[in-house]
């Protein structure tokens, strides 16, 4: 058992509040890790990062870039012994890294939800190509990729225009609130 | 062309069944051969699907992934729009893992339940039938619609793949399993069956647009691995996986991938192949002619695709 600083409250309690999960129960069996399909695009195994939060090493379980790379497929979730919801953790350490504002690791993933969530914002719905354009713009990179995007444009992957909610206030009124 | 008994035809009427549909932002705005081929399959099988209306965005991977408030609110309302006493049938496996999983949290949290209430001013559904596409070949029996179905497949040599699809968060743990319905059906239906290591292996989602050459390197392995396996197509039953697939994939002469919908809907006798072949990157036309798995109207109508 770790023993965690009495009286201050540690990054595991803040994130166990957030999600419900118990940290003690990780046996760092690694089996999460084993079945990562993105586990060569992170800095840290699922389970490590679970370690670093059992360490109370906040600084490196927020900028590391695992948090970022996890898609949540649920594939270590799944096959838990202790049923730990990694994915949720992942988003727990992603909420908290953006209201810390600490350094983002992976700064493009960041920028595509946020592309994403715009859309939705705007039509109630996601419109993929102007996700991607915009996307592109802010990145500054209009030639990475081109040849997919055309492909999409020609096979008509990429509708034109946006399907749109039509009841724009409650939209607004889900991105209103807190 | 299909031929039915008396009895079968009585029984088919009476049979219908009627779901709410939630199809998705993949498949309403890209998966156009896969809604195309999903609509005409549920057609042909008596079951009709009505679109739920003014549906939302359920938020994807991004509103959890950084705003928890969205990401609460956007699948609420979709539960709030669906009509009582209608089973809400969602297409996209991804969507039904967020809408499911926050109904199931709000029927479980009466603080979260009563925030639904203010927010949308109606009561919670508590009896609401969330279910996946998959649920429909627990509830239709196929052969019913269709004459020697094992002729239908010609033996075509299909690797199926469920992704992430399959895998749940510990919330869903204990719901129903659709392990090998694809396997199931498609054998019914006279496909051969390949297996291989990687049908659910995730295929990389948004990766492939922030980190490509993580989904890159992800989706040749998968499609890879289907070649090695004997595997003639890929079949997919998620518009997500289907497009990273096909866009993702830098092998020299990939496989085609084919909808599950898509299948369903030749074994049924569905004749409008040509309006969904050409949105496919990696052709499947060759190998389905090859295979005689083309109808003549095919050919009659499509000079060129």
């Amino acid at each position: 058992m770790i023993n965690q600083d009495e009286g201050r409250q540690t990054l595991a309690d803040e994130i166990k509040a957030s999600s419900g999960i118990n940290f003690n129960a990780c046996l760092h069996c690694k089996t999460c890790a084993n079945g990562c399909p993105f586990l060569e695009g992170m800095d840290y195994a699922p389970n490590a990062v679970i370690r670093l939060i059992q360490f109370g090493m906040e600084e490196e379980a927020l900028k590391c870039s695992t948090i970022w790379v996890c898609v949540g497929c649920n594939t270590c979730s799944s096959c838990c012994p202790m049923a730990i919801d990694i994915p949720a953790v992942m988003d727990g350490l992603r909420h908290k890294a953006l209201e810390k504002g600490v350094k983002i690791a992976e700064p493009d993933v960041l920028n595509f939800h946020t592309e994403v969530l715009n859309t939705v914002k705007k039509y109630g719905r996601t419109h993929k190509l102007e996700i991607m354009m915009r996307y592109k713009l802010k990145k500054m990179d209009f030639f990475s990729d081109m040849g997919v995007g055309l492909k999409m444009l020609k096979k008509r992957k990429l509708d034109l225009t946006p399907s749109k909610v039509q009841d724009k206030k409650a939209i607004e009124k889900i991105f209103k609130g807190k | 062309m299909k031929k039915f008994s008396k009895a079968n035809e009585n029984s088919r009427q009476s049979g219908r069944l009627t779901f709410s549909f939630f199809p998705g932002c993949s498949l309403k705005a890209s998966g156009h051969e896969n809604t195309m081929s999903l609509l005409k399959f549920c057609d042909s099988v008596n079951i009709e699907l009505k679109e739920l209306e003014d549906w939302n965005c359920c938020g994807s991977s991004s509103a959890h992934s950084v705003d928890q408030n969205v990401a609460k609110k956007l699948p609420m309302r979709n539960i709030s729009l669906a009509p009582k006493g209608i089973p809400l049938l969602i297409a996209c496996p991804s969507c039904l893992i967020r809408i499911k999983s926050m109904y199931l949290k709000i029927k479980k949290d009466k603080i979260l339940k009563q925030e639904y209430e203010n927010l949308w001013g109606l009561p919670f559904d508590e009896d609401l039938e969330i279910i996946p596409f998959f649920e429909i070949f627990n509830r239709i029996h196929l052969e019913d619609y269709i004459d020697h179905p094992k002729e239908k497949l010609k033996k075509l040599k299909v690797a199926p793949y469920y992704g992430c699809m399959l895998s749940m968060p510990p919330d869903l743990r204990f719901e129903k399993s659709y392990f090998g319905i694809m396997e199931q059906t498609l054998s019914k239906l006279g496909a051969d069956i390949i297996s291989f290591g990687y049908g659910a292996r995730c295929c990389g989602t948004y990766l492939s647009v922030a980190k490509p050459q993580i989904a890159q390197k992800v989706v040749n392995e998968i499609v890879l691995k289907a070649m090695e396996a004997g595997a003639e197509c890929l079949v997919t039953a998620c518009s997500m996986c289907h497009l990273n697939l096909e866009i993702r994939c830098s092998l020299e002469n990939p496989i085609p991938v084919l909808h599950f919908s898509e299948l369903l809907s030749m074994a049924l006798g569905a004749e409008d192949q040509k309006k969904w072949f050409p949105r496919h990157i990696v052709d499947p036309v060759p190998l389905l002619k090859k295979r005689g798995l083309l109808t003549q109207t095919f050919f009659a109508s499509n000079t060129k695709l």
